[in-house]
């Protein structure tokens, strides 16, 4: 890599970040947020429905499938502002993974039947991998693909219960490897499960010999996985970041205006020192995101090296920020009443959403053994 | 968003290159030289070539760069293992305070020798009672004629045992509160009653010393500011002493961990396959990585003209942890011989044992660790300042302990 100095975002891309954070600033308040927590509705509807009159779900799907064809630096902001805003909406699912694997591997037919859907946002996809606990390969799916039908079950599937389509990742039909295929989720038998975090809903799909095309090559599947989450990671690191400082913001603020011993507790070292390290994890994470977003962006060669360093930082900046968050809360972090639990479910929810931290620690190290290194 | 160079600063890249290739000392040349001579041969040829201190003004011995032009020459000077380190103080901190300061006469008289390499400056602010907290400094400066004399102690001074001059800061009126009694100035660290002793480390070296003074007389047309106004001028110099953005060079850092981890076994399998130390490694390739990207951003910044934000102050604090731990976590891979420093039997001549043994100092030079996140706290996130017992007092007044 030449050592070079234009690692900035653009004018534009500050200005959509100002505009994407104004927005959820009046659209997705964290009373909505709590609206979803507290309720019955699985995400927040009308916010969904402007977010994709916005745009935001078409950013980098290409034109001649009724997208933007904008870059993935934009998305990145994008993600940013939807992570500081804890947004209760379907967003990495339907963008990250479901869209990502149609670009990837999708059939023409498939690519032109849903993604100008996914764009507008009218539809919603998912991606289906995990079949319990542990970590998921080729060798443990037991979900089956056999003359095009799916027969089996995948839990915890994230908007498994208001998604049109998931991308299924199953077991090939011979040999270890995976394979990926799209069933269509209507008259699928689906139960919304609880979770850490109800604001973003997750179900248990069962498949009973469902109707599935399948997307790539059947056997080599599991490549795509990995190229997928290479991709998928940096957009998540990005929402990562922008909670990391949402957290880092309402404790700053809580600390400012909290007085004890007859003085604001922001000045007592016990609470700066804590802050100050929140805020030099968070800087790391941010830099490291740029480095994802360029790789992202420019289809580098050091993606998977930039991706997995760009998602460990995020996850351990947001999982650091929001638990310090509380802390710093004292005892009113600690109710149901403040604000402070949303940024701390959603940390580890979105630190389990597409490989937990040392999945990433050891595939960064992997990476780098590989000599894809920069 | 790229890695690349704008043409105009390919250009100066490319010139920087040309001439780093053609100049840079072969090691028979520097054979039979001290630190100091090395340092200095180096300093001297790149004054005469119009690349040193390149970020000065021409007329005391620079050559009007950009910042970002200064950047590229770190990089690429740092690419070469040059000689050099005992310039740092008196270019990076004590010019820097000249220029803002001095007079024309003092700045072309004193800048061009600095910038040459011919004079080594020292900064001599800490005292025993004076470290984190450096305004409770305690050296006198009383006026006598057109003279001040000088008497205490400073403490912590690296390079004082091979300078030419020193910055300093004395208080001149100890019946006004902390900051308002202290007065600036640079000597000549050769006046009549400088005494200079080294202090021993615990790496074994002795960088720094102890320097006392005994009735020193310094013309009072060495002050930089008016009297009482030390502590501003102060500000200047210690705002410099930050660490430079886009340098390079790391002693213990994640490529020789990396390398170790794959050639040291725990359990007859190479120690890379252990998920503990990838879990580790990954960390501190993160950590470089952040700090690495971190410094681009600055650097995009300065390209720009705009000035870099605060988030490279992290810099100091995240590495000079990183290289403690690294340097401890190396010795654990090595079992029992990671005790060995010794240049015939250890590991890479006992590279971690010195580091392991430096690191502490890296955590406290410079601001400690607790001073940076203060410093986060209150010029980045605009926390509070603690409460200050002595604020307002007089100088005599404050209470003082026993160590």
């Amino acid at each position: 890599m030449v050592v070079g100095v234009n690692f900035e975002f653009s004018d534009e891309q500050n200005l959509l970040r100002d505009q994407a954070r104004g927005f959820l600033q009046d659209e997705c308040p964290t009373t909505l947020v709590r609206g979803i927590l507290d309720g019955e509705d699985s995400y927040a509807r009308e916010l969904w429905e402007r977010i994709g009159q916005m745009g935001w779900t078409a950013t980098v799907i290409p034109e001649t499938y009724g997208g933007l064809g904008a870059t993935y630096l934009d998305l990145c902001v994008i993600s940013e502002e939807l992570g500081r805003a804890i947004a209760p909406v379907p967003f990495s699912s339907s963008v990250y993974l479901a869209s990502e694997a149609l670009l990837l591997v999708g059939t023409e037919a498939q690519k032109e039947k849903w993604l100008p859907k996914l764009a507008t946002g009218e539809v919603i996809g998912t991606f289906a991998i995990g079949e319990g606990s542990g970590r998921p390969s080729p060798a443990n799916l037991s979900v089956k693909a056999v003359n095009g039908k799916v027969t089996g079950t995948k839990i915890p599937v994230p908007d498994g219960d208001i998604a049109d389509f998931a991308v299924v990742v199953t077991s090939s039909e011979s040999g270890d490897g995976a394979s990926f295929y799209l069933v269509e989720l209507e008259g699928t038998e689906r139960e919304t499960v609880a979770t850490l975090d109800p604001t973003r809903s997750h179900a248990k799909l069962t498949f009973n010999g469902a109707e599935a095309s399948l997307m790539g090559a059947e056997g080599e599947g599991w490549t795509t996985v990995e190229t997928l989450f290479n991709r998928a990671a940096v957009l998540y690191a990005w929402e990562q970041v922008g909670g990391s400082e949402a957290a880092l913001d309402q404790a700053k603020e809580y600390a400012l205006g909290r007085y004890a011993f007859g003085r604001p507790i922001a000045g007592f070292q016990a609470i700066k020192h804590k802050l100050a390290n929140v805020y030099v994890k968070n800087t790391l994470a941010r830099s490291n995101g740029y480095y994802g977003a360029w790789a992202l962006t420019t289809d580098a060669p050091e993606l998977p090296i930039a991706a997995a360093t760009a998602r460990v930082s995020g996850t351990q900046a947001y999982y650091f920020a929001s638990k310090e968050n509380i802390q710093t809360h004292g005892g009113m972090g600690f109710t149901w009443e403040f604000d402070c639990q949303f940024l701390y479910r959603r940390s580890k929810l979105l630190s389990v959403a597409i490989g937990s931290e040392s999945w990433w620690q050891d595939k960064l190290i992997t990476a780098i053994e590989r000599g894809q290194a920069a | 968003m790229d890695f690349n160079d704008t043409p105009e600063e390919a250009a100066f890249r490319d010139e920087a290159k040309q001439w780093l290739d053609a100049n840079v000392p072969a090691p028979d040349e520097l054979k039979g030289l001290d630190e100091i001579e090395r340092s200095k041969l180096w300093q001297k040829r790149k004054y005469d070539a119009g690349w040193a201190c390149i970020r000065w003004p021409k007329e005391y011995g620079g050559r009007d760069a950009s910042a970002i032009e200064q950047v590229i020459w770190n990089q690429e000077e740092s690419r070469f293992n040059v000689p050099g380190g005992v310039f740092g103080i008196g270019q990076g901190m004590a010019a820097p305070t000249m220029m803002a300061w001095a007079s024309e006469d003092d700045k072309v008289k004193h800048l061009p020798p600095l910038a040459s390499g011919e004079h080594i400056w020292c900064q001599l602010f800490s005292e025993p009672a004076g470290g984190s907290d450096l305004a409770a400094l305690r050296t006198r400066a009383e006026k006598d004629g057109d003279d001040w004399v000088i008497n205490g102690q400073k403490i912590w001074t690296s390079g004082a045992h091979f300078s030419d001059y020193g910055i300093l800061v004395v208080r001149s009126d100890p019946t006004v509160a902390k900051h308002k009694g202290l007065t600036y100035f640079f000597l000549d660290m050769k006046s009549p009653g400088v005494e200079v002793k080294p202090i021993k480390q615990i790496s074994g070296g002795a960088n720094f010393n102890e320097v006392y003074f005994t009735d020193v007389r310094i013309p009072d047309s060495q002050r930089l500011g008016a009297v009482g106004q030390g502590w501003q001028v102060a500000l200047t110099t210690l705002m410099n002493e930050r660490a430079a953005i886009g340098g390079g060079g790391m002693g213990v850092g994640f490529d020789r961990i990396f390398e170790l981890a794959k050639r040291i076994n725990i359990d007859d399998r190479p120690a890379i396959e252990d998920r503990q130390v990838r879990a580790k490694l990954a960390d501190w390739y993160c950590q470089e990585a952040g700090l690495r990207f971190t410094g681009y951003r600055s650097m995009s910044a300065l390209s720009r003209g705009d000035t870099p934000g605060p988030e490279n102050s992290i810099g100091k604090y995240v590495g000079a942890s990183k290289t403690q731990d690294m340097a401890s976590f190396a010795m654990d891979l090595l079992e029992l011989s990671g005790a060995l420093w010794d240049s015939e039997h250890g590991e890479e001549s006992g590279i971690y044992a010195a580091t392991y043994m430096g690191a502490p100092g890296g955590r406290i030079a410079g601001g400690s660790d607790e001073i940076m996140l203060n410093i986060l706290a209150e010029r980045v996130l605009g926390m509070p300042q603690d409460v200050r017992l002595d604020k307002g007092i007089p100088f005599n007044e404050i209470p003082t302990g026993s160590n």
